[in-house]
């Protein structure tokens, strides 16, 4: 089947220097995908190819097969919604920015009106519509903005770092509603942030550019627990990540099941909602199994496996271990030789509840 | 001091006691600078905004050339237009020396420049970022260029009043063009100069407190329209 999004062969020069190649990169219809990097890795540069804004030096990109070509740029444009980093609302009133989209496209001012109110709505911010977009807080331009791209009702939604100027608490708030909204409109969306955990909670399918350079593509499961080398390791730094669901919560402390373990954290989230267990590699602690028993400890948490893969990195070892699900230690050299450490040793993990970091998906 | 007083005397009376030339010159003022701004504006609002907004070779020679027609001397502009204009110039057939039309023409010389490269100013001053985003909506190269002149509306407005400001003050370039003929080219500025060589001084002040009155009204007019713009 033609994926919705596909680019193929991609090379991008911005003021005569390649900045941007990217062999292959497909979005299915309804999915999310999450384009991570840290900055001046290509992301905006891909973003705005993808716009048809910028053109590629070489190669193609292809929306539901048909290639973005100069003859119907502005056609493909129409069919898009882009959300830049920074809301860049126009000097009129929130009613009129909200409806610029729909006006360039020439809707009748019925249906203009009927979109931007249940838009205005569904991104609370229908209070506004009168008021001058340039006394709107960072948050609530922001708002603004997604509900100019929703209004569209965009085939291809395109957002670029849109958090990445709000403060945690609305970040975190407009993360989530995003989220909702996604998962109910099942847009196809490229969503581009250097934020791990936006990634994680947005994306279907995430894709991590390096210098200019597409270095892996796959489940938020597969790239942060299977990192395809060590440059994109290093970049996601979380290795294991169990999804997983909140089972309890009580007294500031959360208690997930996944994969018929049990595991407890730290924050507040309500029972039933489904997250993300995410690990970092140095704080997860192994015992070797068959020398000692695992003596009391402040971790509360406690698995077991058997180790399936080891690979040396410097005076540190990556230890995989299989538990059902993959997580990822790592030790030094010195402790996996005094353990006797070997591919195929039975070990036990432990890490503590606050070495657990939760994300919503 | 006191032929001062008394020409501010006569001044008033010249200008409520309803002189047919005083107020033939006025209004000839008004529509050959009003009509000199308007043309300036049709040049130089897509001229300032191709200069400020496209891509291309010798752009930045481009601008340097505008903004030093700024301040291009009207008597040069004069001389040049005359030299064009004459019976036996280039452009002698038109018979447009010494009309009002000539004078037209070498105002839009003087006031294109200081239009398009305020244009060019205030769209420069924009986010470049705010024209990927309207391209990103959907907009056309033209709903883009609207918008964009929308957000740009308060310089651009100054603009105006500063393409005006140069026309409706400058003598040099309308007293060699026009010729200074009485109840044909005659203008307030070009009126002004031969009522003081008259010794005229009354009729001379009386002029000026016109020409002055007439660009404070127009400017007022002009204020009004951008700072309503301005409120939020």
């Amino acid at each position: 089947m033609t994926p919705f999004l596909e680019v193929s062969d991609l090379v991008m020069h911005r003021s005569g220097i390649q900045v941007l190649a990217v062999n292959h990169l497909a979005v299915e219809s309804g999915q999310t995908l999450a384009v991570i990097g840290p900055n001046g890795a290509g992301k905006s540069t891909l973003l705005l190819a993808l716009a048809g804004l910028l053109s590629p030096a070489e190669g193609g990109i292809r929306i539901q097969g048909q290639a973005i070509q100069s003859k119907n740029l502005l056609a493909h444009r129409r069919r898009i919604g882009l959300v830049l980093q920074d809301a860049l609302l126009l000097d009129t009133s929130v009613f009129n920015n909200i409806a610029s989209g729909l006006r360039f496209r020439g809707l009748p001012k019925a249906e203009v009106k009927r979109r931007v109110s249940l838009w205005a709505s569904r991104l609370g911010i229908a209070h506004l519509l009168n008021r001058p977009a340039r006394r709107l807080s960072g948050g609530e331009a922001q708002r603004a903005s997604l509900a100019r791209a929703f209004a569209l009702q965009p085939e291809l939604l395109l957002l670029d770092e849109p958090f990445s100027a709000l403060d945690a608490p609305t970040r975190s708030r407009l993360l989530s509603e995003l989220h909702d909204l996604l998962a109910e409109t099942r847009l196809t969306t490229v969503f581009i942030t250097h934020d791990l955990d936006e990634a994680l909670m947005l994306g279907d399918q995430v894709a991590v550019l390096l210098e200019g350079r597409l270095r892996q593509v796959g489940t938020p499961e597969q790239v942060f627990a299977a990192p395809s080398d060590s440059d994109v390791a290093a970049f996601v730094g979380v290795e294991t990540i169990i999804p997983g669901q909140v089972v309890a919560s009580q007294d500031g402390q959360v208690f997930i099941e996944a994969h018929s373990q049990h595991f407890e954290a730290v924050g507040e989230i309500d029972p039933g909602r489904l997250v993300y267990v995410c690990l970092r590699p140095e704080d997860i602690t192994l015992w070797q199994k068959e020398v000692s028993s695992v003596p009391r400890s402040s971790a509360r948490n406690r698995l077991t496996g058997q180790i399936s893969r080891m690979t040396q990195q410097g005076p540190l070892v990556r230890v995989v271990v299989d538990c059902g699900f993959t997580i990822t230690a790592l030790v030094t050299r010195s402790s996996t030789q005094e353990m006797g450490l070997a591919e195929g040793s039975q070990v036990e993990a432990t890490f503590k509840a606050s070495a657990v970091h939760l994300i919503g998906r | 001091m006191e032929m001062i007083w008394d020409g501010i005397r006569q001044a008033f009376q010249l200008i409520f006691g309803a002189d047919a030339d005083v107020w033939e010159i006025t209004l000839l003022s008004l529509q050959v600078s009003g009509l000199a701004t308007s043309i300036s504006l049709f040049i130089g609002l897509p001229l300032g905004t191709w200069l400020a907004l496209g891509r291309f070779r010798g752009r930045g020679l481009s601008l340097s050339i505008v903004n030093t027609g700024m301040a291009l001397p009207p008597v040069v502009v004069g001389l040049v237009v005359s030299i064009l204009l004459w019976r036996s110039g280039p452009l002698g057939d038109l018979r447009l020396i010494y009309t009002p039309a000539a004078i037209i023409i070498a105002q839009t010389i003087i006031a294109a420049p200081v239009v398009t490269g305020l244009t060019a100013a205030a769209l420069q001053q924009l986010d470049p970022r705010l024209r990927l985003q309207l391209l990103g909506l959907g907009a056309s190269r033209g709903q883009m260029v609207l918008a964009l002149w929308r957000e740009a509306r308060l310089p651009l407005l100054a603009a105006l009043m500063a393409g005006f400001g140069s026309v409706i003050s400058e003598v040099g370039a309308s007293m060699m063009v026009g010729g200074n003929l009485r109840h044909q080219t005659r203008v307030l500025t070009t009126a002004i100069v031969l009522e003081t060589g008259k010794g005229e001084f009354a009729r001379a002040i009386a002029l000026s407190i016109i020409l002055l009155v007439l660009a404070f009204l127009v400017n007022l007019a002009l204020t009004e329209i951008q700072q309503r713009s301005a409120r939020p």
